[in-house]
Formats: C-alpha cells, sequence, structure tokens
C-alpha cells in the first residue's frame, strides 16, 4: 500500500494538485494496479536487453536548413495569457 | 436515395461517383445530416459546409468525407483529446495523417469523441460525456477510439480514423462490428496526434470492411520529416482480393485463448477457426510464453510514456489555466482541474514507474519483458504466417460496469496489447454475435505484413457474411 507520503511525493513530482479525497483513493488504486504489474517480477530477465523502439531503424539524419516557421501571433493565439512577444506566468519565486 | 447512399462501402461510393452514378454533394449532404443528428454522443464537432468541400479531379478517395478522432489536430478546428485541459482548443496546424486524407479526397466531416489522451477501453473517459454503442445504446462501444467505431458503425461517416496504443482501435471496432487496422508501427506518422505513449501509439483506419481499410490506410502511410520514426512501408497498400486461405498457417495461441475468454466470444473464435480450414488454412495451437505478463509491462511502459508526455499541459502555452499566485500552484491547480480521474492516475502510476529508487523495478523491468514478447512473435514467424486471437475478451459491457475497478477495465486489452508491445500490424473483423453483441477476430502478422493481412481477413469476412445494417438504422 503506498502511503500518504507516497502519494503526495508522486505528486509533486507529477506537478498534480490532488484534493484530500483522491489522495486516499490514489493511494488505494496504484497500489491495487501495482500488486497486479508486481508479478513480472517472477520472470528471470537478468540478460535480457531492454526495448525501447520495435521496429530497427537507423539514425535518421536531415540537412539543418532554416525552414519557415509559425507567425508568433499564431503561436500565441491560443495561450491563456499571452503578451505581444510571449508567453505570461505567474511569478516562481513566490511559492511556499 | 439516402438510404441507398447508406448501404454503401466507403469504396463502392468512390466507384459510383467515378462513373457518375453518384453526386458527390449528395453523399456529403447525407452524412452531414446524419452526423448533425448524432444521438450516441459519438462526434465532437461536426463540419458547417453546407455544401461537400471540393477535393481534386482523380483524386483517390474521390470526395468520400471521413470522421477523425478528437486526438488529432486540425487548423482551426476544436482538437482536445477529449480533455477538459484542452476544451475548445483550435490548433494552428493540421496532422499529417489528416493532411494526407484531405489530399487524397477525404474532406473532413467531423471529429470523435475519445477516452481522455485515449487512456481507457470504453469512452467514458472523456471530459465531453460517454459515447453509447450503436448495437444497444445502454453499452459502451469500446475504446480509446469509441467515437470513431460508433460513427462508422452507426453510418454517422462512410468511414474514420483513430489512433490504438493498446488496442484503441481493434477493441472499439470488434465492440462495434466494424473493421479495425493497427498498422506496424511507423506506417502512419504520428505527428500532430496528441501523444500518449510514443513508442506505442499508431493511427490507422475504421471502416464497414476490410477493402474500405485497405484503401483508406492507403492514403494515410508513408514516411514524413517530421516524425523521424515515421517508415516507408516497402510495398504500397494493396486492395485484398483473395477469397481462400490455402496454404495460410494460423497460430493459436493459448495463453491469449483460454482463460479470461468469455464463453460466447470464445465459441464465435471457434467458429470462424472451423471456417478457416474450411477456406484451407491450417490452424495449430501454439505458445506466446511471455503474453500473459504483456499487460503488466503495457501499464508500466505506457503510463511513464504518458506521465512525459502530458508534462506539456501546464497551463502556459495553450488550454486551461487555473489562476495562482505563484508558477507551481498555477501548474498544479490546472492540472488538477483539467485531467480526469483516468489520467491523475496514469500521470501517478508513470511517474512513480519512472521515479529515483523505482526505475529498474518498474520501467526497466517492463521493457525487458516487451523484449521477450517480441522474441515470442519472432519464434512464432518461423511456422505461422499469422497469429489470431479473440480481439476482446468480453462483448460491450454495460456503461459503469467497470470504472470501479481500474485493473477489470485494463484486463480489455489483454489480446492486443501484446502485439502492440511487439510494433506489429494487426486486424480486427466483424466475427458474429454472441448474446446480441458484436465480437471479433484478431489477425496479427509480422511487421510489414499489411498486405497479408488485408488479404486474409478478406478472404474470411466474405466467409464470415457479417451484417452490420442493424446498427445503422436503429
Amino acid at each position: 500500500m503506498l502511503s500518504r507520503d507516497q502519494v503526495l511525493h508522486v505528486a509533486n513530482l507529477a506537478r498534480l494538485g490532488l484534493s484530500e479525497e483522491e489522495i486516499g483513493r490514489m493511494g488505494e488504486e496504484l497500489s491495487g494496479v501495482l500488486d497486479h504489474i508486481a508479478k513480472i517480477g517472477e520472470l528471470d530477465l537478468d540478460d535480457v536487453a531492454p526495448t525501447s523502439h520495435v521496429i530497427a531503424l537507423e539514425n535518421v539524419l536531415r540537412a539543418d536548413e532554416p525552414r519557415p516557421s509559425l507567425p508568433r501571433d499564431v503561436v500565441l493565439a491560443e495561450a491563456p495569457d499571452p503578451t505581444e512577444t510571449g508567453f505570461r506566468v505567474p511569478s516562481p519565486g513566490a511559492g511556499p | 436515395m439516402s438510404d441507398a447512399i447508406l448501404d454503401l462501402t466507403a469504396a463502392q461510393a468512390v466507384a459510383r461517383i467515378r462513373s457518375g452514378e453518384l453526386d458527390r454533394a449528395e453523399l456529403w449532404t447525407t452524412y452531414r445530416e446524419r452526423a448533425l443528428a448524432d444521438e450516441l454522443n459519438a462526434l465532437s464537432w461536426v463540419s458547417d459546409e453546407l455544401s461537400a468541400p471540393p477535393v481534386a479531379d482523380e483524386s483517390p478517395l474521390a470526395g468520400v468525407p471521413v470522421a477523425v478522432k478528437d486526438l488529432f489536430c486540425t487548423a482551426g478546428i476544436p482538437s482536445q483529446a477529449g480533455s477538459k485541459i484542452l476544451e475548445g482548443y483550435r490548433p494552428p496546424y493540421t496532422a499529417t495523417a489528416v493532411e494526407r486524407l484531405t489530399s487524397a479526397g477525404a474532406p473532413l466531416l467531423a471529429k470523435t469523441h475519445q477516452d481522455e489522451f485515449a487512456m481507457g477501453s470504453s469512452t467514458e473517459n472523456c471530459a465531453f460525456g460517454p459515447t453509447l454503442n450503436p448495437w444497444d445504446t445502454t453499452r459502451v462501444p469500446g475504446g480509446s477510439s469509441g467515437g470513431s467505431a460508433a460513427a462508422v458503425a452507426a453510418g454517422l461517416a462512410p468511414w474514420a480514423i483513430g489512433t490504438d496504443t493498446g488496442g484503441s482501435i481493434r477493441q472499439p471496432a470488434a465492440l462495434c462490428g466494424i473493421v479495425g487496422l493497427k498498422p506496424t508501427y511507423g506506417a502512419v506518422s504520428r505527428y500532430g496526434m496528441i501523444a500518449f505513449a510514443s513508442s506505442l501509439d499508431q493511427a490507422g483506419p475504421f471502416t464497414r470492411d476490410v477493402t474500405d481499410a485497405a484503401l483508406l490506410l492507403s492514403a494515410m502511410v508513408g514516411r514524413d520529416p517530421c516524425d523521424s520514426t515515421s517508415l516507408g512501408l516497402p510495398e504500397p497498400v494493396a486492395l485484398p482480393s483473395a477469397t481462400d486461405l490455402r496454404g495460410i498457417r494460423l497460430g493459436v495461441p493459448e495463453e491469449l485463448t483460454g482463460e479470461g475468454i468469455e464463453p460466447g466470444v470464445l465459441k464465435a473464435f471457434e467458429a470462424t477457426l472451423e471456417l478457416a480450414r474450411e477456406l484451407g488454412a491450417t490452424v495449430e495451437p501454439t505458445r506466446l510464453p511471455h503474453a500473459p505478463h504483456a499487460l503488466a509491462a503495457y501499464y508500466l511502459i505506457a503510463p511513464a510514456e504518458a506521465s512525459s508526455n502530458l508534462a506539456r499541459f501546464d497551463g502556459v502555452r495553450y488550454g486551461l489555466r487555473e489562476p495562482a499566485s505563484d508558477l507551481l500552484g498555477m501548474y498544479t491547480a490546472t492540472r488538477e482541474a483539467g485531467f480526469g480521474d483516468e489520467v491523475k492516475r496514469r500521470v501517478m502510476l508513470g511517474t512513480y514507474a519512472l521515479s529515483s529508487g523505482y526505475y529498474d523495478a518498474y520501467y526497466g523491468k517492463a521493457q525487458k519483458v516487451r523484449t521477450k514478447i517480441a522474441e515470442d512473435f519472432d519464434r512464432a514467424w518461423a511456422d505461422f504466417d499469422f497469429i489470431v486471437t479473440p480481439t476482446s475478451p468480453s462483448g460491450a459491457f454495460e456503461l459503469g460496469a467497470k470504472t470501479d475497478d481500474p485493473w477489470a477495465m485494463y484486463l480489455n486489452d489483454y489480446c492486443t496489447v501484446p502485439v502492440s508491445l511487439a510494433g506489429l500490424p494487426a486486424i480486427s473483423i466483424p466475427n458474429g454475435l454472441a448474446d446480441g453483441l458484436p465480437t471479433g477476430f484478431q489477425m496479427a502478422g509480422p511487421a510489414f505484413s499489411e498486405n497479408r493481412i488485408l488479404d486474409a481477413a478478406h478472404a474470411l469476412e466474405k466467409a464470415i457474411g457479417f451484417d452490420g445494417s442493424k446498427a445503422r438504422r436503429p
């Protein structure tokens, strides 16, 4: 069973706010899923190479040539709080 | 006339538009009116074009319109991935797969609902309400591409595309009684697909029959400079023509065709194996010894990749922002308010699996299991052309039946996830009804065997003779 402190630690790593109710439920639900997942611990995998990409690919290279990118106003159009030249965010310094 | 239009497969509609027997404008209007009258909550957006958008002469898809899963970016059109955090988001560019379909003559008719960020097997994890199954509206259509599956099954669109990470094309296709194809990883560009698990995500077609799947796939595939993992298929996608299975060797893995499969689903599967024998195939039992561990590996790898991919939803550049006095508070409040329960669960699971002290025990081990599963399939290809299983262990289940038990929901992917981890192509074709609900027959092949899969599926489909028209005329 994941402890309350573990849940809060992982939530902080994930930058995810959780309500009190969610903290309790998340501990139970994640522990339940991890119990099923723990079965892979039974396998002997010591000499097995990990797979991160299944289809064999050579390095994919291209010439490094400048291409037009999206206009700034288009990029900023969906921002919650844009300025004329960028994305405005609250100060990072005032945290608890 | 609209009933006659509705009876046509997409490929038949293409042929009739070409020969002048069918008016492209009438086809557009017929489907657009049906899409606007959607009672299944399958669609998140319907085109406001009253008349059919222009298509180039001689374009291969001849103007037969397509519905597209919400998570494909479409310029200026809401692309929300089923999430509140992207509600109303209109991207500045269009996904390559959609761009290719438009260029090939399939204009965008509608966007379709999905589980949030493609995480789910029922489309109940959608911030905009669940999609209903056209065969029985008290039941789910499967997921995560449930809107695309329901739309094609109910005749709200001639055909559609979706994405498959662990079964999200094949399982909803099975539960809605249509064809769904997951291509080899890399066959279709992922550029402009809002990412879930990048090493697994792959786009593919939802269609009424196998010929339509081949035709739609042929217009989607190809290398894309914007996706460095995209690959050119070694040969163009061909329309299937086989009518028998002479010389085809089918392998039936014990691990995926016994315990855990509903009796009615298993019975329909075994009946189709008998049909395959009658068509000339050999059918032999085989083993995929690591397949029972695939689900555990998948539910580490996919959430781990998701937890990283979803870091971009932070309230800065697009989508929802919850106000807060400092930056960290803004991130956590935005993500708390914008993500649904299942997304939070998977972000937490993935972050935990990647966190210091647990990486080797979880993520590292899961990647090794992935190697063993790929090796199991490699060994199978020495003896078999295809591995066949039921697509989903159950038929469509009732809304709410599995939402309280994450692992029960994850078990929907039991037969599809091993194929996904190995990056292989697989099709699900309608395999008759069990207790009045559709079941699916999954056929997986070696990498790049799409043409052979389509041919064999075509022969089987004709022999099964499934009639899906009931779902189009409730």
